[in-house]
C-alpha cells in the first residue's frame, strides 16, 4: 500500500508548498487506508519534534467524519476567521464505481469469459483508482493543516493526531442538517449583503470581483473536463469490445485472415489500454486540479465573506459610537464594541492579505505542474500509441506478406 | 505523404512501389508504402487463389484473380487498360471472364491525385462534408509488369455517384444523384458518361437483378438500405447537419454498391445493370415502394420463404456446404456485434469531439479571469490545444465512420445475401425431391394401372401415365442438374466472396490503423508545442 500511495500522492502540494517539505517539526501523512462495505479506514502517520506530543511518532485510525469534524471546528473557531481554512476533503464515493461492477456481475453470462475478467480488472482498476485519490484528497487536506503556521498548533488538531481512540464524532442527525441549511441560506444572503459593500482597500476589491469570477470559471471547466473525460473512457471502452471481438473473429475464422484479426486486436487491446492510462492521467492533472482550486477558491472566498462581514460590523460599530456620543447615552459600550469590532477587523485583514497572496502561489505554482506533467503525459501515451500502430502495421503487412508467399 | 489524409486535402490514392524499396530503412510513416508491397505480392502469388472448382475443368492459363480496378488516371504510365473479356466454351464458367492484367507501379511513379469530384460537395447542403474515400477497395494503381501479361486484361471500371440534388418539393421530392462510369470496357458504347438516377431506380436494379440471378446462386451485393426518416428530413427541406450527413452516407452508400455490383463479373454483363449505367432515362422503378402490389408480394414471399426454411430438412451430402454455412452464421454474429461496437465508438467519439471544444471554450474563459500573467497565457494555449484535438476527434470519429463502421455493415447486409443463396440451394433441392416424388407417385400409378379392369379407358389412361411419367422424369433431370448447377456456382461465389472479403477487410482496416496514427502524429504535435507554454509559467 505505501508505495502505491508515494506515486499517486506525488501530483500534490508537498512539491509546491516549499514549507511542507522542509518543516520536520511535524509531518502528518496517510501510511494506510482500508476499504470497508461503507466506510474508509485511513491510518494517519505523525512525525513530530513538537514538545505537545507524547512521543515523536505514532499513528491513529480516522474515518472520514472525524475529518469533516476537525475542518468544521476550524470554520467555527473565530480565531482563525482570518485564514483560508483548508478545504474539506470530498467523501469517499465508491458508489458508482460499485454499481458497475455489480452490474457487470449481472451481466456476465453475456460475455465470454475473457470479456467478463478483462471487463473486471478494468473495474477493479478504477476502484484502485478512486480509493487512492480519496486518500490523497484527505492527506493533502492534513498537510495543508500542518503546513499553516496557527492552524498546527490548533488542540483539536493535536487531538485528531494522537488520540488513538474513537473520537465520537457522529454525523450530523436530520435536525443538525436542517440547522445546517438554514445557516447556509441565511450565510449567501447575508454575503450578497457584504459583497455589495465597495471596499477602501483596492487590494480586497479587485480580489473581490476576481475571486468571484475565477470560482464560477473553475466550476465551469472542472464540470466540461470530466465531462469530456467521462467520453474518453467510454471511448476506450469502445475499443476494448472491438478489440475481444476482433479476437473472437481470429479464432474462427476461415480464410487467412485469422492471424490478421488476431493482430489486429492485440493491437487494439494495447492501444486501449493506453488510452485508459490518458484518461485517467487527464483526470489525475487536470479534473483533479481543477475541482481541488473550486474548494481552494470557495474557502478563499468565505475568508473574504468573514472580512466584509467584520467590515461592515465595524461601520456599523462606528455609526453606532457616533450615535451615542451624539445622544450621549451607552458612550462607553459603544467604545468597546467599536474597538472589539476594529481589532478584529484590522486582525482579519492583516493575515487575509497573506493569506491570499499564499493562495496565488500555491496556485499558480500547481496548475504549472500539472500542466507540465499533463503535457508530458500526453506526449509519451500518444508516442506509445503511435509506436505500437507502427509495430503493429508492419507486422500486419508482413504477415499479409508471409501468407502470400505460403509461408504460413 | 501519408496515404491517409485527413479529409480535407484532396485524397492521393494508394502509390504502389517495388519491395526493394520497403527493404530501406524509412522514416515513419513507412505506411504508405508499406501497403502497396502487399498488393504487389497478390499478383505473383496467383497459385494461392485458384478455386477449387476450377480444377475439373479446364481453365484459361489466368488465375480467377478478384477483378479489381486501377485508378481512374489510366492514361499515365500503365500500358493502357487491354480488354478483353475470354467467352469460355463453358457458359457458366465466368471466373475464366474475370481476368484482368494486374501490373506494378514503376518506383518513380507518384501518388495519383484523386481526379473524381471531390466527395460530398453538394448544391443542397449549406455544409461541406468530407468522407475519407473508401475507394480503396475498388481501385489500384496498378501498372504493368512485363511478367504479369500472360494473365490476360485489365477489368477496368470506375463509378462515381456524385451531386445529389434535391428535386421537387414537399412530400413528392426526392434525391437525384449523378451516377459517373469512365470504363474501357467495350459493353459500353462510351468511355465516360453519366446519368441522373435516383434512389428507387439502385433498389429496382437491385430487385432485378436478384430475381434474375439469386435463383441460381450468385450472390447479389444488396442495395442500400431505405430510410424513412432520413428521407423525410430531407424532403421536408431540413438543411442541417444531420440531414446532410445523411445524404453523404446515403452517396456513399450508392457509389460502394454500384461497385460491388459491377466487380461481380456476370452482372456488370447485365442488360439492367448496362441499362442503369447508360441510359438517361429509366423507367420509373414503382414496385420498390413499400406499400405498392409488388411490395407487399414480396413480404408475403419473404414470410412463406421463413416458414419453408423451417420445414425443409435437406440431406446435406456434401460437407462443404454444411460447413461454409456455419462459418458464415459464426461470422454473421461476429461481425453484428463488431458493427455495433464500432457505432458505439463513433458515437462516443463524436461525443468527446463535443465535450472537448466545450471544456476549450471553459478554459479559455479560466484564462481570462485568471489574474497572473504567465499562467493566463499557458490556459490560453490549453484552450487553444483543447480547440484543435477536438477538431482531431471529430476527424477521426469520420474515419471510424466511414472506413470502419460502414464497411462492416455492408458485409452485414452482404452476409445475407450470401445465406440467401445458400437458402436457393435448398429450395432448389427441394423442387427436385419434389419433383422425385411426383415421378415415383406416377410410376405407382402406371403400375396400378397395369392390373386395372376397365380395358376401354386402359389405353387411354395408359398414354396418359406414359406422358406424365415423361415429363416428371424430365423434371427430375432438370431438377438435379439445377441443384448441381446452384451448387457448382455458389461455391464459386463463395470462394471469390471470401477473396474479396479477404482483400476489404484488409484495405480497410489498414487504412483505418493509418487513420489512427495520423491522430497520434497530430496529438503530439499539438502537446509538443504547449509543453514549453506550461514550463514557461513562472
Amino acid at each position: 500500500m505505501q508505495t502505491g500511495l508515494e506515486k499517486v500522492l506525488e501530483w500534490f502540494p508537498r512539491a509546491v508548498n516549499v514549507d511542507l517539505q522542509t518543516d520536520a517539526t511535524l509531518q502528518v501523512d496517510i501510511s494506510d487506508a482500508l476499504s470497508e462495505r461503507d466506510k474508509v479506514k485511513f491510518t494517519v502517520h505523525t512525525k513530530s519534534t513538537l514538545p505537545n506530543f507524547k512521543q515523536n511518532e505514532f499513528s491513529v485510525v480516522r474515518q472520514h467524519e472525524e475529518f469533516i469534524w476537525l475542518h468544521d471546528s476550524f470554520v467555527e473557531n473565530e480565531e482563525y476567521a482570518g485564514f483560508i481554512i483548508p478545504p474539506a476533503p470530498p467523501r469517499p464515493d465508491f458508489d458508482a464505481s460499485r454499481e458497475k461492477l455489480q452490474k457487470l456481475g449481472e451481466g456476465e453470462g453475456s460475455m465470454t469469459k475473457e470479456e467478463f475478467t478483462k471487463m473486471k480488472q478494468e473495474l477493479e482498476a478504477e476502484y484502485l483508482a478512486i480509493f487512492k485519490k480519496t486518500v490523497a484528497m484527505h492527506e493533502v487536506f492534513l498537510c495543508r493543516v500542518a503546513a499553516h503556521p496557527v492552524l498546527r498548533k490548533d488542540l483539536n488538531f493535536h487531538v485528531f493526531l494522537e488520540y488513538n481512540q474513537d473520537l465520537s464524532v457522529r454525523g450530523k442527525n436530520k435536525k443538525e442538517k436542517l440547522e445546517d441549511f438554514f445557516k447556509n441560506v441565511v450565510k449567501s444572503a447575508d454575503g450578497v449583503i457584504v459583497a455589495g459593500v465597495k471596499d477602501v482597500d483596492d487590494f480586497f476589491e479587485h480580489e473581490k470581483t476576481f475571486l468571484l469570477e475565477y470560482h464560477n470559471r473553475v466550476k465551469d471547466a472542472s464540470a466540461k473536463s470530466d465531462r469530456m473525460i467521462r467520453s474518453h473512457k467510454s471511448a476506450a471502452d469502445d475499443i476494448n469490445r472491438i478489440a475481444s471481438t476482433l479476437y473472437t473473429l481470429g479464432t474462427q475464422d476461415s480464410t487467412d485472415m485469422c492471424k490478421f484479426f488476431l493482430k489486429v486486436s492485440e493491437l487494439f487491446e494495447k492501444t486501449r489500454k493506453i488510452e485508459a492510462r490518458v484518461a485517467a492521467d487527464e483526470d489525475l492533472k487536470l479534473a483533479d486540479l481543477l475541482k481541488y482550486y473550486l474548494r481552494e477558491s470557495q474557502a478563499a472566498k468565505d475568508l473574504l465573506y468573514r472580512r466584509g462581514r467584520a467590515l461592515v460590523d465595524y461601520e456599523n460599530a462606528n455609526k453606532a459610537l457616533d450615535k451615542a456620543r451624539a445622544k450621549n447615552k451607552d458612550v462607553l459600550q459603544a467604545e468597546t464594541t467599536q474597538q472589539v469590532c476594529c481589532q478584529k477587523f484590522e486582525k482579519i485583514s492583516e493575515s487575509a492579505k497573506q493569506e491570499l497572496i499564499d493562495f496565488k502561489t500555491r496556485r499558480v505554482a500547481a496548475f504549472r505542474k500539472n500542466l507540465v506533467e499533463l503535457a508530458e503525459l500526453e506526449l509519451k501515451h500518444a508516442k506509445k500509441i503511435r509506436q505500437n500502430l507502427y509495430i503493429g502495421n508492419l507486422q500486419l503487412l508482413q504477415s499479409c506478406l508471409a501468407v502470400l508467399k505460403g509461408d504460413t | 505523404m501519408t496515404a491517409w489524409e485527413p479529409p480535407d486535402r484532396p485524397r492521393s490514392r494508394l502509390a504502389y512501389c517495388c519491395p526493394e524499396k520497403m527493404a530501406e530503412d524509412r522514416e515513419p510513416p513507412p505506411l504508405a508504402d508499406a501497403v502497396q508491397t502487399d498488393f504487389r505480392e497478390v499478383e505473383e502469388g496467383e497459385d494461392l487463389f485458384v478455386s477449387t472448382v476450377s480444377t475439373a475443368e479446364q481453365l484459361s492459363p489466368t488465375s480467377p484473380e478478384p477483378a479489381s480496378f486501377p485508378a481512374e488516371d489510366i492514361s499515365t504510365n500503365s500500358n493502357g487498360p487491354k480488354q478483353e473479356i475470354l467467352l469460355d466454351d463453358d457458359q457458366e464458367d465466368l471466373f475464366a471472364e474475370a481476368t484482368e492484367e494486374v501490373s506494378l507501379d514503376s518506383p518513380e511513379r507518384e501518388p495519383i491525385l484523386s481526379d473524381g469530384p471531390s466527395p460530398a460537395i453538394t448544391p443542397v447542403t449549406p455544409t461541406v462534408i468530407i468522407t475519407p474515400r473508401v475507394d480503396a477497395l475498388f481501385d489500384r494503381s496498378l501498372d504493368e509488369d512485363e511478367e504479369a501479361e500472360e494473365n490476360g486484361d485489365t477489368f477496368d471500371m470506375q463509378i462515381t455517384v456524385s451531386d445529389p440534388e434535391k428535386v421537387g418539393d414537399g412530400m413528392n421530392a426526392y434525391m437525384a444523384y449523378k451516377v459517373t462510369t469512365k470504363t474501357s470496357l467495350s459493353l459500353f458504347s462510351r468511355n465516360e458518361f453519366s446519368v441522373k438516377r435516383r434512389f428507387s431506380d439502385f433498389l429496382g436494379l437491385h430487385s432485378k437483378l436478384a430475381s434474375k440471378y439469386m435463383h441460381i446462386g450468385y450472390i447479389v451485393p444488396p442495395a442500400p438500405e431505405k430510410s424513412i426518416v432520413g428521407m423525410t428530413k430531407v424532403k421536408v427541406g431540413k438543411e442541417d447537419l444531420s440531414s446532410a450527413e445523411f445524404v453523404e452516407k446515403r452517396r456513399s452508400a450508392l457509389e460502394r454498391y454500384l461497385m460491388r455490383t459491377v466487380n461481380h463479373p456476370a452482372l456488370v454483363k447485365d442488360p439492367d445493370v448496362i441499362q442503369f449505367l447508360e441510359n438517361t432515362e429509366l423507367p420509373r422503378a414503382v414496385s420498390t415502394q413499400a406499400l405498392s402490389g409488388a411490395g407487399i408480394l414480396r413480404m408475403v414471399n419473404k414470410a412463406a420463404d421463413a416458414v419453408n426454411k423451417m420445414t425443409i430438412k435437406m440431406n446435406e451430402s456434401d460437407a462443404w456446404f454444411e460447413e461454409k454455412q456455419q462459418q458464415f452464421e459464426n461470422l454473421d454474429i461476429q461481425l453484428r456485434k463488431l458493427h455495433a461496437s464500432v457505432e458505439s465508438l463513433v458515437c462516443h467519439r463524436k461525443e468527446l469531439s463535443v465535450n472537448t471544444a466545450s471544456f476549450a471554450k471553459s478554459a479559455a474563459m479560466l484564462g481570462n479571469s485568471e489574474d497572473h500573467t504567465a499562467l493566463s497565457r499557458a490556459l490560453s494555449q490549453l484552450a487553444e490545444v483543447e480547440e484543435k484535438i477536438d477538431q482531431l476527434h471529430h476527424e477521426q470519429a469520420y474515419a471510424d465512420f466511414y472506413l470502419f463502421s460502414e464497411l462492416l455493415g455492408d458485409y452485414v447486409r452482404l452476409i445475407t445475401a450470401v445465406k440467401g443463396v445458400f437458402d436457393q440451394r435448398m429450395k432448389t433441392w427441394s423442387k427436385w425431391q419434389d419433383a422425385q416424388v411426383m415421378l415415383q407417385r406416377k410410376r405407382e400409378a402406371e403400375a396400378k394401372l397395369q392390373y386395372a379392369n376397365k380395358p376401354d379407358k386402359l389405353q387411354q389412361a395408359k398414354d396418359e401415365i406414359k406422358e406424365e411419367i415423361e415429363e416428371w422424369e424430365a423434371k427430375v433431370q432438370q431438377g438435379e442438374r439445377d441443384f448441381e448447377q446452384i451448387s457448382k456456382n455458389i461455391r464459386r461465389e463463395v470462394e471469390r466472396f471470401e477473396k474479396q472479403r479477404v482483400k476489404d477487410f484488409k484495405v480497410v482496416i489498414i487504412k483505418y490503423l493509418e487513420s489512427l496514427v495520423h491522430t497520434q502524429q497530430q496529438l503530439i504535435k499539438y502537446w509538443e508545442a504547449f509543453l514549453p507554454e506550461a514550463k514557461a509559467i513562472a
